[in-house]
């Protein structure tokens, strides 16, 4: 199977991200990361560590499992039960500037429901998208504001996401269905 | 999962995980300062109680609405059942205004099975007679779990009326299923027959049931239940299988105490052990709506009207 990002690739990229992050957004003491379970979490504190390696500063980080505000839930038969887990925000989100962490940005949805969730928290400043793939086909109008890498696919493939702390590797690569 | 929770039995092991790990998440739910998910948006749940409940029926609905569904409360004293309807058509008239799920609390066991037979929405048992109680049993296990990281091997000792309990016969088979090991104690008249056959020890000698248990668990003397004479006074009873300090002391150091509520203080339960250090009575109650939410959306994953 291709292997689109290895995991030098991926650490170059996120590395990029965080210059990015810095250098649009001035006021550091703003920013939050929250990542979307699973993978977008392992990425959040990735980039964390990131801008405090060239800002010595501390990032709060927080996850968001956003399973309770998919669209899909009772319309498709998925195959498992998606298990779900514990959103942990430890700090208000109001008035921050909340950096969004996914892995693969795809159809939108995801997206559309962690807005959702996220808004119930409190009022942010603003919300930027952090993406490690943009695979394209979208389905709602999102677009991310810090892409690692774009991969044009096909509706038949699938983009899987490793990660070490997750899956004791880090890679990403296209699999045919 | 099945389409409904009528008894523990309708759930695998793994399923009770799932349900206690759902949990988990819906428990941090209740913390947000806006406590409401759009899980169940557009979904009809109707609470059909048949029994006086405050707990059960409260901790329902309020599961209900913070998965943001549409809820409406059939309590039995102000409906078309004092005209003499019974269960069977009052069910059947409820499923014609197309709910998606019924809670159902009853006195007579196996009310839910028959409702299961004829209605097409998910049937929840919130207690059915001396039957089963499946919610209460999975919001004990998820109170246990959380104070002691886990089920399987721990001496869960059960003490009271065991006879008339539908809390028991649920805790019995859930906790058996996850490994424990359960004892149970009480006066012979309120000890079920075959009561060992679910895989428990049975001692009429309470301090012997309650040595080195890890979770004790009282239950209700049932008076409402109760026809005959079981017991010969609620004094001598306290005096024999009251849970006081001096008791609670023969158990482990780290036992924590429980009970299903609503508590008959200085009958089965001395103030001084419900109000005291080692009591989870109050923590059972919150995480009571934890475990709801989680059975309710465990339930609702593809509904047919969905």
């Amino acid at each position: 199977m291709p292997i689109v990002l290895d995991a030098q690739r991926i650490a170059r990229s996120l590395a990029r991200i965080a210059h990015e992050i810095l250098e649009r957004n001035h006021q550091v003491d703003e920013l939050a990361l929250i990542g979307i379970r699973r993978r977008g979490v392992p990425l959040a504190k990735r980039l964390a560590h990131a801008i405090h390696e060239i800002h010595h500063s501390e990032i709060p980080t927080g996850a968001l499992d956003i399973t309770l505000y998919r669209d899909d839930l009772m319309r498709t038969a998925v195959a498992a039960q998606p298990v779900i887990r514990r959103t942990e925000i430890p700090f208000s989100i109001d008035d921050k500037r909340i950096l969004l962490v996914d892995d693969v940005l795809y159809t939108g949805r995801t997206i559309r429901a962690a807005l959702d969730a996220l808004i119930e928290f409190g009022r942010p400043k603003a919300i930027q998208l952090v993406v490690l793939v943009d695979r394209g086909h979208r389905e709602l109008p999102i677009k991310a504001d810090y892409v690692g890498k774009n991969v044009p696919t096909s509706l038949s493939q699938s983009v899987q996401v490793h990660l070490t702390e997750i899956d004791g590797r880090d890679e990403v690569e296209i699999l045919e269905s | 999962m099945k389409k409904d929770l009528l008894s523990i039995d309708d759930l695998t092991g793994d399923e009770i995980h799932l349900i206690l790990d759902t949990s988990e998440a819906m428990r941090e739910i209740g913390q947000r300062p806006i406590k409401k998910v759009p899980t169940l948006r557009g979904k009809t749940v109707v609470n059909l109680f048949y029994e006086p409940s405050t707990r059960t029926r409260t901790s329902f609905e309020i599961a209900e609405k913070r998965l943001s569904a549409d809820t409406l409360n059939i309590a039995v004293a102000s409906s078309s059942v004092l005209k003499g309807e019974t269960l069977v058509d009052t069910a059947l008239n409820i499923e014609a205004m197309q709910p998606d799920m019924i809670v159902l609390r009853h006195a007579s066991s196996g009310a839910g099975h028959i409702l299961s037979r004829i209605c097409k929405s998910r049937i929840i048992n919130a207690g059915d007679g001396m039957h089963e109680h499946p919610t209460q049993a999975l919001l004990d296990a998820f109170t246990i779990r959380e104070h002691k990281q886990r089920i399987d091997g721990l001496k869960v000792t059960i003490v009271g009326d065991l006879l008339h309990s539908r809390v028991l016969r649920s805790n019995v088979r859930l906790l058996t299923k996850l490994g424990a090991e359960v004892w149970v104690s009480g006066p012979p008249t309120l000890v079920p027959a075959g009561i060992e056959q679910f895989g428990v020890r049975v001692s009429a000698n309470i301090d012997e049931a309650v040595a080195d248990a890890d979770v004790i668990m009282m239950l209700r003397i049932q008076q409402e239940r109760m026809t005959g004479a079981f017991i010969p006074s609620l004094r001598e009873y306290f005096n024999t299988f009251g849970m006081t300090k001096a008791r609670v002391a023969k158990a482990k150091p780290d036992v924590i105490i429980m009970h299903p509520g609503p508590m008959n203080r200085g009958v089965e339960i001395d103030s001084d052990v419900a109000d005291g250090a080692h009591s989870l009575i109050r923590e059972q109650v919150e995480m009571g709506v934890a475990v709801r939410m989680a059975v309710l959306e465990a339930l609702s994953r593809n509904l047919p009207n969905a």
